[in-house]
Parts: C-alpha cells; structure tokens; sequence
C-alpha cells in the first residue's frame, strides 16, 4: 500500500503519453490524470513525505500540511475545469505544458525544502511560458520572451536568496523565515513578490496573460500568483510590508482597469488586485487573516478562470479582444453572458456568491486588528472590482452598442467548464461550512450576518448607481497603458542606444589606431606568411578552415541581435554557473 | 429561462421596467441598512446606518475620475503603437 502519491508527479509523469494518444481516448485521458490527482489530495494524510540528501543538504520533497491541502485541494479542481475548456484542442502540445505547469505548481504547494521549490518554480515559468508561445504571432512571442525573462530574473533573485539562507542557518528546509529579514529574506521574498505580481513587480503578469491562448490564460489565471500566495504565507506570515504592499495592490489593479481596452487584460488587473487582499492577508498574519487569504485564494482561482473562460470563449467566436470592437453579443451568447456574470458576482462578493464568504474574511481580518486604513481601502477596491469586472466589461463586452457580430455560444465542452467553476462559484457562497474546515486553521467567523448582508449590497448596488450615472466617462478608448514594463520595454532601448552610440564610437576610435599602426605590420607579415604557407601547410589548412567557416555559420544563426535573447542566455548561464558552484563547491 | 433573464438587460424595451426595479433596490437596501441590529460596532461608520451606500457611491466616483485623470493628464495612456 503507497501512502502518498504526489499528485505532481501524477501530472508531471502523466504529461508524456498525451503526444501518443488520439482521439477520444486523449480526451479520456486528460480528464482521467486531473481527477485522479483530486482524489490523491482528498486522501492524503499530513505528514513528510520523500526526505534525502542533495550535494549534502536535506531535501524533503512533500511536506503535507493543512495549508498545503487546501491549495492542492482548488489546484486540482482547477486543473480539472481547465482541461475540460481546453479539450477541443487538438495540438498535444499545449495540453503537455498545461500538465508540467499544473504538476509543477502542485510541486512547489507540497514542497517541504527550498531546493525541490525552486526546481518546481522554474519548471512553472517555462511551463507556463509555453503557453504564451503557443498563441504564436510576432506581439505573442515577445511577450512571452519578456515574461520568461521577467521570471528567470526573479528565479535569481530567489535562488541567491536560498544560498544565502542556507548559509547563515545551515539548512534549506522550507518554513517561516525565523530571525531579522537581512538580505537572504529580502532577495527571497522579492522572488516570491514577482511571482505575486506585486507592483512593481506586476508587469509581467498584465503583459503576458492577454496574449497567452484562449485556454492557456485560463490556467495561468490560476496557478502563479496563487503559489506565491501560498509560498508567502508559508514563509512569511505578519511581515508588515506586506500589509501595506498588498492594500496599494489592491487599489493599484483597480485604477489600472479603469483605463484598460482589452478585455483579458483588465480581467489581468483584477488579478493583481484580488492578489492585494491574499497579500495583505499573509501581512497581517493572524488565524483569521491567513484563513481569510488561503480561503480567497480558493474562491479567486474558480472566479477569476470563469471570468477568464467567459472572456476566453467571445475571443474564440469572434477573434476580437477590444472592448471598443465589442458588443451586442448577449443576442447571440446568452449563456456565456449568464455564466460570466456568476463570476463576475462572485469576485464582487455579492452574497451567496463565493467573494462573499473569503474576502469579507480578511477584510474582518484587518478590522479585528485595528487596521482602518486597510478596511477602508479594502473595501474602495471591492467596489472598484464590480465597477469594472461586473459592469464595466459585461456591459461593453455583451451589452452596449451592437456591433452586428457573427456569433454563436462557444462549444459544448468550454460552456461545460464554465458551468463547473459557476457551479462551485455558487456553491461555496450558499455552504461555506466544507471551505471553512478545510481553512489551515479553525474559522470563528460567520459571513451571514443583517449588517454584513445590506453593507456589502449598498457598496455594490451604489456602486452601479456611479456607474449608471458616470457610464460615458467609462467608455473605453483605443489607448494601451504604460506600467513597469515600460522599464524593459523601452528602458532597453536606450541601453541599445548607448551600445550602439558611445560605445560604437570607442570602438571606431580603437580600430583607426589599428588600421594607421598595426595593418602595416601584419601585411608585412602576413606576405611573409604566405611563403611559408604556399610551400606546404595548405592543405592542412584548408581543411581546418572549412570547418571554421562551418561552425561560424552556426555561430551566426545564434545571433538573433534581439536583445532579449541575450538577456535570456545570460541569465541561463548565471544560473548555470551557479548550479556547478552549488555543486563543486559541496 | 436564462434568454429571457438576458434579454430583460439587453432590450432596450425593457429599459424603464430597468430603471424603476434598479431605485426600488437601492432605496429597499438604505431601508435594509436602518434597520439590521447593530452590536459590533467597532469603527465610526459601523454605526452610520447608510455609510456603505454613500461609501461604495463615493469610491465609484473617485476611482473613475483619478484613474482618468492618471491617464489623460498622468500620461498613463498611450497610443496602441507607443511600443512598437
């Protein structure tokens, strides 16, 4: 009898048959490996699992806990929901990457030392990369150059932060990080910061989901930034940063919105705004407060995927993605529009929708800790969260100004998916009580009270009430916004300007003195040479040069001359040259 | 059943049954809101019975327009090719 079988492994080993497989059968199986990982999860004791020694460290590869259950528990559920929306597919290829990207995410949930973490949270990255790559198209392709580069980056940061960690304390064991934050915690936190989307680190997140594909940004909504919500609170829970860093996300995701044109990419914004409350949570550290983030991460990954799968679904009908190119579609999509809109009431936490009964939890959270100044935010951001994702989106997505588009409700298995998530959606808000106990410690906390109920109903329904009022100011404009990418989108510029400017001059100036002093001589030489040459050593050289010429042909193919190739490459052998110093060094 | 939900907020001849359904909800909740018991009242506005609708009314407003602002006048908005 095996005790424990690590639902990654099931996901991860399960992705290498998928090429192989056609036809129904594939589709049986795609569902077949994410159901039987939930009941891996459903069964699984806490406890160690798989613990070993690396190039002399402890490695744990599962550390099963409370905390770990629940965000294995909704990842795969998730991943359930997402392989059937993505079913219709017939290119394996996506299907793989979706399966390493699930099974790594589930990696990094259960692992018990930071070494098996990082190697999980690169493999997320690529993963997940591919997903972007897969949209294909010259704008896909350099986002997704740019989010890998954004994450190996922030893979660095965490892995130095590891070494330095496991220096100063001997042991790589993962858990809260003990002690004053010096530079190790730093550089680990801001690893796991970036893959928060926390501003300014949030760039990545809003550049890259939108152009992913139609089924991939579905599963990219869901398991990223919610490992990191579960790393942070594992690692650093009532680190106070974190409070005030979560509560400016919060209201920076919202007013971001508001500007936004593409529709994926505002629901992108409302990730990093709905990550602020799980952040905030983690900051404020107590029961209530990480109960109330772990519970919204819940809530959020079945919500913000039916929101992503109703945005998904009008871009795979229409190939449009613009709100100023949208509407009228509620003729055409009605159940797409009533499903969305199940998720749309439930990250505005109206009650009996799922919002209701997690977010209100941290935001008690941060009453019951004094903090007015959060709840007040807080709860500004909800209201900014139904004025854009329950009203702004529908109503020019669906409602609005007929645009006499050809369409027709998506196909059957992605309006089944979204029927799940709406159905848990529903669930969870109506019966809290299964969610509550499953929370990694116990809930003292009752949603349904009179004032919570009509509280939470005036901010909503004035809410629409601004809405209905302000609507034209609300028109959306054909307009992109400038975040922190702006840094290495157009900051990498001018550091071409500088390599090919000043640069290119010293290097003018070094060959001219070349050419006036050094030419002569090597002419002179080189004539010499060729005496020597002629008399015998050619062939010998002939051939050596053929061969030359060959592999700096190769060599030339290398060189794209995109920038971020380079950064890419660079980044690959820092790690690289870290990963032999980790082990020579041993 | 769902058709004829969505349909009711699509049409435009449904517009005025909208429009007086959506002020019945509005005033039933400032109702709602004077009349739920209130014991734990911890901060000032727990005790204001119709502060969330005026709150969640001014948040609304308050985003609109600062994030506008921060986009017209911020220079946050840029034209679709500025990255090209």
């Amino acid at each position: 009898m095996i005790d424990f079988v690590h639902p990654a492994l099931l996901f991860i080993l399960g992705a290498l048959p998928i090429p192989f497989l056609k036809g129904s059968i594939r589709k049986a199986y795609l569902m077949l490996i994410p159901a039987l990982a939930i009941l891996a999860v459903l069964t699984v004791q806490p406890g160690s699992y798989g613990a070993a020694e690396f190039i002399g460290q402890e490695i744990l590869i599962a550390k099963v806990d409370r905390l770990s259950i629940v965000f294995a528990t909704v990842f795969t559920i998730m991943a359930l929901i997402g392989m059937v929306y993505a079913l219709h597919l017939t290119r394996a290829g996506e299907h793989v990457a979706a399966f390493v990207y699930v099974g790594s995410a589930l990696g990094v949930v259960f692992a018990g030392d930071y070494l098996t973490l990082f190697l999980f949270w690169e493999g997320m990255a690529f993963a997940s990369a591919y997903l972007v790559f897969a949209q294909r198209g010259k704008q896909a392709i350099r986002a997704g150059f740019r989010y890998l580069m954004v994450h190996i980056t922030g893979g660095v940061a965490l892995l130095g932060g590891v070494i330095l960690h496991g220096l100063a304390t001997g042991s790589l064991l993962f858990g809260p990080i003990e002690g004053g934050m010096g530079v190790a915690a730093y550089l680990i936190l801001a690893g796991f910061m970036l893959n928060a989307a926390v501003p300014p680190l949030n760039a990545w997140l809003t550049d890259a989901y939108p152009e992913a594909t139609v089924t991939g940004a579905v599963f990219m909504s869901a398991f990223t930034t919610k490992t990191a919500v579960y790393v942070l609170a594992r690692a650093f829970p009532g680190t106070e940063l974190l409070v005030w860093l979560g509560t400016a996300m919060a209201l920076y995701g919202v007013i971001y919105a508001v500007l936004e044109n593409d529709c994926r990419r505002l629901l992108a914004y409302h990730i990093v705004s709905q990550v602020g409350y799980m952040v905030a949570g983690v900051g404020i550290g107590t029961e209530m407060a990480v109960n109330g983030a772990s519970s919204h991460a819940f809530a959020h990954i079945l919500y913000k995927a039916l929101l992503f799968m109703g945005a998904g679904a009008v871009i795979h009908v229409t190939g449009r993605r613009k709100l100023t190119e949208l509407g009228g579609l509620y003729r055409t999509m009605p159940l797409t529009v009533a499903l969305y809109m199940v998720g749309a009431f439930a990250i505005s936490a109206f009650p009996f929708f799922s919002g209701f009964v997690t977010k209100s939890m941290v935001v008690a959270a941060a009453g019951q800790d004094h903090r007015a100044l959060v709840v007040l935010a807080l709860t500004m951001a909800s209201s900014g969260t139904f004025l854009h994702t329950g009203l702004k989106l529908p109503y020019y997505m669906f409602f609005g100004m007929d645009r006499k588009l050809e369409a027709r409700e998506p196909p059957p298995n992605m309006l089944v998916a979204m029927g799940m998530a709406a159905v848990l959606c529903i669930a969870i808000g109506v019966f809290p009580q299964p969610l509550y106990a499953l929370l990694p410690h116990p809930v003292d906390f009752e949603p349904y009270t009179g004032v919570h109920i009509t509280e939470s109903l005036g901010i909503l329904m004035f809410t629409a009430l601004g809405f209905v009022l302000f609507l034209r100011a609300l028109d959306p404009e054909n307009t992109i916004s400038i975040d922190t990418d702006w840094f290495y989108r157009k900051g990498a510029r001018h550091f071409m300007w500088l390599a090919e400017k000043p640069l290119a001059r010293y290097e003018k100036a070094v060959s001219d003195v070349s050419e006036t002093a050094v030419l002569p001589f090597l002419h002179g030489t080189a004539r010499a040479g060729l005496r020597i040459d002629l008399n015998g050593v050619d062939a010998v050289v002939n051939g050596v040069a053929r061969s030359i010429l060959r592999g700096g042909g190769a060599l030339r193919k290398l060189q794209t001359g995109v920038v971020t190739h380079y950064a890419l490459a660079m980044i690959v052998g820092v790690i690289a040259a870290i990963a032999v110093f980790a082990v020579v060094w041993r | 059943m769902i058709r004829r939900v969505v349909d009711f907020f699509g049409e435009a001849r449904y517009a005025e049954q909208r429009r007086r359904l959506f002020y019945l909800a509005l005033v039933l909740i400032v109702i709602a809101d004077f009349l739920v018991p209130r014991e734990h009242a911890e901060y000032l506005w727990d005790r204001l019975p119709g502060w969330s609708a005026v709150y969640g009314f001014l948040s609304c407003v308050l985003l609109i327009f600062v994030s506008k602002f921060l986009g017209h006048q911020g220079g946050l908005m840029r034209r679709e090719d500025y990255y090209d």
